[in-house]
């Protein structure tokens, strides 16, 4: 390996690797502004100037500079530092040093590196530039003045997100960075940008004026509004939730969350279930806890278990989805279900309901067929992932299903259980490319799952799998991607129907018509809770949604960012989740209300604390023990494809991704008045269609 | 230069004409297979010859054509100077040189002309026939003060002088380019006045000479049976 001396240091690096890189597996953190590592590299801001010898006598960028062997690399001579110097000042000669007001002070690029490299004074006096606004959409606010013409932004635009809508028109003092026609960006990871901005240029329209980076209270937890689990930071300040910010996870989000993830926020302060109702002469009146366990617990004693139902939502814990099974199992009730959607997977070995490949095992394929998803609205994240390896020039992707902007191409091969058939009969076109495919991939979305003709639609996906050898020894390619982030959870946990048990459609239409006495609603909304008939509906969550409209009794639950809790993203990976501010109001851990419910109705759960109920929960479901585990895809274990689903006719129904408004999926979402204002933007405008 | 902008109004659409669309792919084919965005230059600059100026419509159409992202044909348009965002006149776009050398002799006064003639600088003409513009040095210093109108260098100019061209402009005809003070290209005003000897030219002053280490001239190969 080729080595170099950075400040007289010796080391050794992997050939390919810039100046920048070799200086910082040195130790030595070099400022920049324009170079990120997950971007292309433009060179512009010229703040990472080092000094390099051999070379000329004079400073050089170092993100833009390989570094070669035998390289002497000086980061802190005077050159350097004079140079840097000298670059600051230019790049605050047209800086309006607003800190006071910048939304970004406090965690600002250009703050830090002037407290390093800025004069105490300045030497301009001229008039400083100054720029126009832009519109960018509801998302991001933008103070143009503070631009340092980076171009992170037009780069993250045009290479991440996919939608090449930013750019630097004008030139020289006169460029300017805006979207085509200043248009609200297509793209469901917009909020990135104001995290890479290195200043107060590009912020957060949403919190505006709402904080002070120093004023909150930072908790690493995951994020549940769709099935990956992306790393997020929520900052809080006192009993509010003040933001929601990306940590980094290689294996899942990298470091970009998508919108809906972060400008939720608003959701969890509006439209909050902060105490128990119970409805009374058609009316939901504030009731006390003792009241709403009382009226629930008598009926539960009063009805048949078979005429009990359990249906667990979207955005549950584990834990809560344990506590509920242990206490309806006690009660001998079968009819469980956390497929609020009615999706076929459930049954059969773990693999089946798992994305096997894994999200960062994306970057290993090279052919991908999606059937009825649509990774951009259920997963923007591996969308981002497929993206990035098509754009190596990698990776070949069919789709059958919606025709739908992805923000890479694929071959469209039809819409439904018909073109499936006919991709197994053929030998060329996309067949031939997934047959020569040394690691082939299928991603299935839950517009396949949730169908009355599913068994027979995975029973064909299944017979697909095997033709074109998805799953290998040494390869799994069989990927589900779930739209519910406790979604795997409640499969691992069994929490689908017992013996004789009824299905969530089942449960619903035996209401309608009479035949369930008491439904209880583990925050599950996705339902049709008009047509329940006249059972008793109780509602465990957080929102006045859908459930808690129709409710008898509601029991005020925390949401995600109130309690600890372990959920299990799409991949099969366990994740810890922490709480950062507490339930609001009388509202309490999901878990607690339901052991106190238990006690109520004479079926105590034994267990007192959440450390009990944890170490229940992974002694009799292994799976759980191995926080942040996947087995990968290439250690996964074969399974047996051809038992999927059950053989049976499909029918000519096309695939339809059951997300139609990515941004309001869930009760919290709903609640947000950002997403609101999202969704309507996005509904108005016509869906862009690429095919082929 | 100032902050460039597209017009306030666009006009509903643009398209090519034949004869422009035969050009636009004759620049297109100068390039390899794949890298046809490389005449996005040439063929801004061919819109801007069919309509004179370009329009949102205009960089939309070429986006398409050259299969580039709408906004990368925006920067383009943006960044070079030369493309004229706005209507220009219909009879003349006069681009007075403001530069150094062309204001030493006189470069405001033709300014001034064109106000009174015209109106406010960058402007289109109540009349909509004629628009000026102040641009940097053309390269034609030797013949200062000029102008550049339409696609002609038009030099040696006097207020009087220009305040004829602009009128016969407007009366629809095409003043003939090149210097108004009687000079052939940019040769001294007034003749020449060095390199006058006649000797120089009839080759009297030349001498036989020898060039050393000349290799013998080679023989003449056989004509081919
Ligand atoms: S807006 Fe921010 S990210 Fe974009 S170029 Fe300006 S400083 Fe860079
Ligand atoms: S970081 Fe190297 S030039 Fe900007
Ligand atoms: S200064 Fe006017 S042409 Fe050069």
């Amino acid at each position: 390996m080729p080595k170099a001396k950075v400040n007289g240091k010796e080391i050794e690096f992997e050939p390919g690797l810039t100046v920048l890189q070799v200086a910082e597996l040195a130790g030595e953190e070099i400022p920049r502004f324009c170079y990120h590592e997950r971007l292309s590299i433009a060179g512009n801001c010229r703040m990472c100037l080092v000094e390099v010898k051999p070379g000329p006598p004079k400073p050089q960028a170092s993100c833009a500079l390989p570094a070669a062997d035998g390289q002497e690399i000086l980061t802190a001579s005077p050159m350097v530092k004079k140079a840097r110097e000298g670059v600051m000042e230019f790049l605050l000669i047209n800086h309006p040093l607003d800190c006071p007001i910048c939304d970004q002070g406090g965690e600002c690029d250009l703050q830090d590196e002037a407290m390093g490299y800025g004069r105490d004074d300045s030497r301009y006096q001229e008039n400083k530039r100054a720029v126009e606004e832009k519109y960018l959409g509801p998302l991001i606010k933008t103070v143009m003045t503070r631009c340092i013409q980076c171009t992170r932004c037009v780069r993250f635009a045009a290479e991440i997100a996919g939608a090449p809508e930013m750019g630097m028109i004008g030139r020289g003092e006169d460029a300017e960075i805006t979207s085509y026609l200043e248009t609200a960006l297509t793209s469901e990871l917009t909020g990135n940008l104001a995290d890479i901005c290195p200043v107060g240029a590009l912020t957060h329209k949403p919190w505006a004026f709402n904080y002070r980076p120093w004023e909150l209270r930072k908790t690493d937890s995951v994020d549940v509004m769709d099935a990956l689990g992306s790393a997020i930071r929520v900052d809080a300040r006192g009993p509010e939730v003040m933001r929601i910010l990306p940590r980094v996870n290689e294996d899942i989000n990298e470091e970009w969350i998508s919108d809906k993830t972060r400008y939720v926020v608003d959701g969890l302060l509006r439209q909050r279930l902060d105490r128990p109702y119970i409805r009374q002469g058609g009316k939901l009146v504030e009731a006390t806890w003792g009241q709403a366990f009382a009226a629930i617990a008598g009926r539960l004693r009063a009805a048949k278990p078979e005429r009990v139902g359990l249906i667990a939502g979207d955005l549950q814990d584990a834990e809560s989805m344990k506590a509920a099974l242990d206490l309806f199992r006690s009660l001998g009730v079968a009819n469980i279900d956390c497929r609020q959607d009615g999706s076929a997977l459930g049954a059969g070995p773990r693999e089946s309901w798992l994305f096997n490949t894994t999200i960062a095992g994306l970057e290993q394929a090279d052919a991908v067929l999606l059937v009825g998803a649509n990774p951009r609205r259920e997963g923007a994240l591996v969308n981002a992932r497929l993206r990035k390896q098509w754009l190596r020039g990698k990776l070949q992707l069919g789709v059958i299903g919606e025709v739908a902007d992805l923000s890479f191409e694929y071959s469209y091969l039809g819409a439904g259980a018909a073109s499936l058939e006919r991709l197994i009969g053929s030998d060329d076109g996309f067949a031939k490319t997934l047959n020569a495919a040394s690691a082939p991939i299928f991603i299935v979305g839950a517009g396949v799952l949730a169908r009355s003709d599913s068994g027979a639609l995975l029973n064909l996906l299944g017979r697909a799998a095997q033709t074109f050898k998805v799953v290998r020894d040494d390869w799994n390619g069989w990927n589900v991607l779930h739209t519910a982030a406790s979604r795997v959870g409640g499969l691992d946990l069994g929490f689908v129907p017992g013996p004789g048990g009824l299905s969530a459609p089942e449960m619903v239409q035996a209401a309608n018509a009479g035949e369930l006495d008491v439904l209880f609603l583990l925050g599950a909304d996705e339902i049709d809770t008009e047509k329940l008939g006249d059972a008793f509906v109780v509602y465990l969550g957080t929102h006045g949604d859908a459930g808690a409209h129709r409710a008898d009794v509601i029991l005020p639950g925390a949401a995600y960012t109130e309690k600890p809790g372990l959920y299990v993203n799409t991949e099969g990976r366990v994740q810890l989740a922490n709480r950062a501010v507490f339930p609001k109001g009388e509202a309490r851990e999901d878990w607690a209300i339901l052991r106190a419910l238990s006690e109520a109705a004479g079926k105590r759960l034994p267990y007192d604390s959440l450390e009990q109920l944890r170490s229940r929960l992974m002694a009799e479901h292994p799976t759980f023990g191995r926080i942040d585990y996947v087995p990968g895809p290439t250690k996964a274990a074969g399974f047996d494809l051809s038992a999927l689903g059950a053989p049976g006719a499909a029918t000519e129904e096309p695939f339809r991704s059951p997300v139609s408004d990515y941004y309001l999926t869930n009760p919290i979402a709903r609640a947000s008045v950002t997403l609101a204002e999202c969704s309507a933007m996005f509904s108005r405008r016509a869906p862009a269609i690429a095919a082929e | 230069m100032s902050v460039r902008r597209l017009a306030k109004e666009q006009p509903e659409s643009f398209a090519f004409t034949p004869e422009t669309l035969e050009k636009v792919h004759w620049w297109i084919g100068k390039y390899p297979e794949g890298r046809q965005r490389s005449a996005v230059i040439p063929i801004l600059w061919l819109v801007q010859k069919q309509e004179g100026w370009v329009s949102e419509p205009a960089i939309r159409t070429v986006a398409d054509l050259l299969d580039l992202d709408v906004i990368r044909v925006l920067e383009v348009a943006t960044f070079y100077t030369m493309f004229q965002l706005e209507p220009v006149g219909r009879a003349a776009l006069i681009q007075v040189c403001g530069t150094t050398p062309c204001q030493l002799r006189g470069a405001s006064a033709l300014m001034e002309t064109c106000k009174a003639e015209i109106g406010p600088k960058d402007r289109l003409s109540s009349d909509g026939l004629f628009t000026w513009q102040e641009v940097e040095c053309l390269g034609a210093c030797v013949n200062a003060p000029m102008a550049q109108i339409n696609d002609l260098y038009f030099e040696d100019l006097t207020p009087e002088s220009l305040k004829q061209i602009i009128a016969e402009f407007r009366e629809g005809k095409t003043p003939k380019a090149g210097s108004y003070a009687g000079r052939r290209s940019s040769e001294p005003a007034g003749g020449p006045l060095t390199l006058l000897d006649e000797s120089l030219y009839d080759g009297r002053l030349a001498k036989p000479i020898t060039l050393p280490n000349r290799p013998e001239p080679a023989p003449k190969p056989a004509p081919a049976a």
